[in-house]
């Protein structure tokens, strides 16, 4: 089979990926070695946010897509037409919360600096968080609202990126796994193998989640991509009490981490389907799957910390995937400074259902040699700060 | 002294505990509910006793020389409601439990780990979908029995016991002794697969011989209160005005498809109907046991899983009725503390006719494909979400989907609060779905049971890293 360009992975990231280059009339084939939207995509929550992130690149990406999101949420209900499912779409906005002393003064200074960068943000009095959210623990010390903050459902939003896709002519290869990589007499790149295919293409893209580095692998490079494994709590069906995404502030600790250790912090908020989704924790402790206690009761504690009245609310379901990291917490968007025709998309972390739009844009722009809609430098494989991790150009 | 646990107190868990006991262990036997029993010995609250309770029960005296010798054995000790809401791996299997109504709040909570564990949470019974099955009047044939046997009121004056199965005919029986008029058993299967499944054989069956008389007994009583049996026969509709008035029963074909024309309507207040069970797999899945083929849990001769020291039991390994629970439990427990395989007298002949048992209940009552036919686009398939049949279809064709992942995720179906224990192998089969890798199924569940967050929040944590 022959196609201008393969994607290795159909989560949300190869779906989005997949869409943008059908659309600039590419031959696009995606394949997964499982069912589409069934991995990392559609293990985690679906929260578009810009307020966990520090001013820098990832923080530019999640403001660009913060305006791409609803464009896009409009193109796919447009186009797939009211019998497929809805993306869900909400910019319900968002409420960050201290609930130590200790944590007051960061929390306010970590908004300012946002501010700067263009986040829109308002410092609360405690009465108009109470106000918004009158649920909260009265006890909190601080609380800063994010009107940019906003959820999609990630696997309804995972297979209209791919239908789309599929309208734009691209196939999906179901349960084939990427073995392999074609390679002309220099070297470059010129498509995948499967158990059962030989794939030719111009651009080989992998979008494999937390597997892309067994998947560069495969393909003979090497790209320093990690699980990172988070848990999350559904509740029962309840008459809605949680308006917005609530999150403690102890969240930006989290994110920008390494440690291996347990981490956890609150995320609460109500789904369409009448839920409340409770997350989440962060372990680097490989692809280990199986279920631990003391997470379930470290996430619990800190929603109770927000929210007392959930105290006797049924936990119904508890679930969870592993995040795609990268040592500088960065997403990798580009070609392969070292392997010519092999690109990235991929490394998101816990922001790859809202990057995942505007990582497709960049990786279509890219490709096609086309306006990129944002510097793409920071995002390269190419970057110093990946440099160290990455095996040298030729060794591979 | 080797300590078992035993979770389920039904009749594989009873057995397992008593002989775990027998052959010199100290044994912990828990279960959810608020007695001992199960599935099968349902019986009144223990504020009103009934001295009839011996009369609606098959083997209730069995039942009580159980209860009594597990009551008097000194190594056993008993726990009900005791929930098991997950198990841990992490270092040796260990059952996470809440001990307290289900409702109560702030639930003492333990972290049980024995040298062997065994496994007998049972199954639940499994109903098909049709239209009006979500009216009230219709109830599981297990919901039905458990009211009949439990609380001695029967569902409705003028019942009809629909589905598949050997136990239509007790529920039929339990209806009846609780004031009910049968107006007949319609069971899916004709009667070609019947004789298939029942009389080629026949001696087979000899090691089961309670089985065969229970079943006897069963029949003569049809006979004699004039309750008609109608194999190759299905409720495809139930109908009325905000409850059940009235059902259609057809004739179905080989595959269970219903034969045009031959609907035929009955004026009902109640419809008892079970397809079927679904064994309880999430704990053995959590534990790591190997999962057969046929979707239950993979035992040896002597009960044990592919996890060292875990031991399974009762219809978590195969539907065989209560005289296979009662055999596999006591292989089961028996072999946990330790036992001698020499010991174990005719058990593991039983055994053997049992599962011979099980096999042919599958392949005579076994779920045929053509049932979906008399689905239609309204009919609601996961009723806790409201899933209708025709959305169903129509997400898992737009997103060329099979996966129940993608599906559960993109329609709810399954999503709600019984976490598709109802609709999840329904939901499997209509979409085409592929359990078999064990990656894709509806039986996972890490939450055995709803928890309450305040329950989850008092449980011990290791120092947080944020
Ligand atoms: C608990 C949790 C909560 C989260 N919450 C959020 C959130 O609120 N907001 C947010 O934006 N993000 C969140 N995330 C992160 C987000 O889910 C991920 O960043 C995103 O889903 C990654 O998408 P992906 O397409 O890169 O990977 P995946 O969805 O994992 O897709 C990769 C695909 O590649 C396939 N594959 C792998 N190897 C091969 C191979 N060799 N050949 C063929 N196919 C292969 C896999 O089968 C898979 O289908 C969360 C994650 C978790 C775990
Ligand atoms: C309507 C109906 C009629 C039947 N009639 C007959 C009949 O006439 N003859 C016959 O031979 N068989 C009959 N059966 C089948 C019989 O009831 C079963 O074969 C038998 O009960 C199986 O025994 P078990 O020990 O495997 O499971 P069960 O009897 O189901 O016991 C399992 C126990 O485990 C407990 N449990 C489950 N999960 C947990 C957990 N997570 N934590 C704590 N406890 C847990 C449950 O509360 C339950 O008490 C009938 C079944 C039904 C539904």
């Amino acid at each position: 089979m022959r196609a201008d360009a393969v994607i290795v992975g159909a989560g949300i990231v190869g779906a989005a990926c997949a869409r943008a280059l059908a659309r600039t009339g590419m031959s696009v084939v995606v394949v997964d070695r499982g069912a589409p939207a069934s991995a990392t995509s559609a293990r985690g929550e679906g929260n578009l946010l810009v307020s966990d992130k520090a001013p820098g690149p990832e923080l530019d990406l999640a403001l660009l897509a913060s305006e791409h999101w609803p464009r896009l949420a409009a193109e796919l209900a447009d186009e797939l037409g009211a019998a497929f499912p809805a993306v869900e779409y909400e910019r319900k906005g968002g409420i960050v919360v201290a609930t130590t002393e200790a944590g007051a003064g960061p929390l306010r200074d970590f908004a300012r600096g946002q501010a700067e960068a263009g986040v829109e943000v308002r410092d609360l009095a405690a009465a108009e968080a109470l106000e918004l959210e009158p649920h909260l623990n009265p006890e909190i010390t601080a609380a800063v609202h994010y009107g940019q903050d906003a959820q999609i459902q990630p696997v309804v939003a995972t297979e209209a990126l791919l239908a789309s896709a599929r309208r734009a002519g691209a196939r999906v290869l179901p349960h084939q796994e990427v073995t392999g990589a074609l390679r002309d007499a220099t070297g470059r790149v010129t498509g995948v193998r499967t158990a059962s295919e030989t794939l030719h293409a111009d651009t080989v893209v992998v979008a494999a989640g937390p597997w892309s580095g067994a998947a560069a692998g495969a393909l003979g490079a090497d790209l320093p991509v990690r699980p990172r494994r988070g848990t999350v709590l559904v509740t029962a069906r309840m008459r809605q009490k949680v308006f917005h995404k609530v999150y403690d502030g102890d969240y930006f600790g989290a994110t920008q981490s390494t440690d291996a250790a347990l981490q956890t912090s609150s995320v609460v908020e109500s789904t369409p389907g009448g839920t409340v989704l409770i997350g989440s924790s962060r372990q680097q402790i490989g692809f280990d799957e199986r279920l631990s206690v003391e997470v379930l009761a470290a996430i619990a504690r800190k929603a109770l910390r927000l929210f007392p009245f959930l105290e006797t609310t049924p936990v119904i379901r508890a679930y969870g995937g592993f995040r795609p990291y990268t040592p500088d917490h960065l997403p990798v968007i580009g070609e392969d400074h070292r392997h010519p025709g092999l690109w990235y998309a991929t490394g998101h972390e816990g922001a790859g259902i809202g990057l995942a739009g505007v990582t497709g844009e960049l990786i279509g722009a890219l490709v096609t040699g086309a306006e990129p809609p944002l510097d793409p430098e920071p995002f390269r494989p190419s970057r110093p700060s990946l440099a160290a991790h990455l095996a040298p150009e030729g060794a591979a | 002294m080797r300590h078992v646990l035993v979770i389920g107190a039904g009749p594989a868990g009873l057995a397992a505990a008593l002989a775990a006991s027998d052959a010199g262990a100290s044994v912990t036997l828990l279960d959810a509910g608020d007695g001992l029993g199960g599935q099968y010995w349902r019986h009144l609250p223990p504020q009103r006793p009934s001295r009839r309770e011996s009369r609606l029960h098959h083997g209730w005296a069995a039942f009580e020389r159980l209860q009594g010798r597990i009551g008097r054995a000194d190594a056993i000790e008993v726990l009900t409601e005791a929930q098991v809401w997950a198990i841990e791996t992490a270092d040796a299997v260990t059952a996470q439990v809440l001990l307290g109504p289900t409702d109560a709040a702030g639930r003492e909570a333990r972290a049980l780990t024995a040298d062997a564990i065994v496994l007998a949470p049972g199954a639940h019974d499994r109903t098909l979908p049709f239209p009006g099955w979500h009216l009230p009047g219709v109830f599981s044939a297990g919901a039905a029995q458990a009211l009949a046997k439990g609380e001695r009121i029967a569902v409705g004056r003028r019942a009809v016991v629909a589905g598949a199965g050997p136990f239509l005919l007790p529920v039929a029986q339990s209806l009846t002794a609780a004031g009910a008029t049968v107006l007949g058993v319609f069971e899916a299967a004709r009667p070609r697969a019947l004789a298939r499944g029942w009389l080629p054989k026949p001696w087979k069956l000899l090691g089961t011989a309670h089985k065969g008389r229970e079943l006897a007994g069963y029949l003569a009583h049809h006979l004699a209160h004039r309750v008609p049996y109608r194999p190759g026969r299905a409720v495809v509709e139930a109908r009325g005005d905000g409850r059940v008035e009235e059902v259609v029963i057809a004739r179905l074909d080989a595959d269970w498809a219903p034969v045009p024309g031959t609907e035929r309507t009955l004026a009902a207040d109640a419809v008892c109907v079970s397809h079927g069970f679904t064994p309880r797999l999430e704990l053995p899945i959590a534990a790591g046991c190997e999962i057969g083929p046929d979707r239950f849990v993979r035992v040896d001769p002597d009960q044990r899983t592919s996890v060292e020291g875990v031991y399974a039991a009762g219809e978590i390994t195969g539907i065989g009725g209560v005289d296979a629970a009662l055999v596999e439990g006591r292989i089961a427990g028996h072999r946990a503390a330790g036992g001698d395989r020499s010991a174990m007298g005719s058990a593991p002949r039983r055994a053997r006719a049992a599962a011979e048992l099980t096999r042919r209940i599958e392949a005579a009552h076994g779920i045929r494909p053509g049932w979906t036919s008399w689905l239609r686009d309204d009919t609601v398939v996961c009723r806790c979400e409201e899933v209708p049949y025709g959305r169903l279809r129509a997400v898992a064709a737009a997103t060329e989907q099979r996966s129940l992942r993608s599906v559960k995720l993109t329609t709810r179906a399954g999503l709600g609060i019984c976490q598709a224990r109802m609709c999840g192998r329904t939901v499997e089969s209509l979409i085409g779905a592929d359990p078999s890798s064990g990656a894709d199924t509806s039986d996972r569940r890490p939450l055995a049971a709803p928890v309450r967050l305040g329950d989850l929040a008092g449980l011990p944590t290791a120092p947080d890293g944020a």
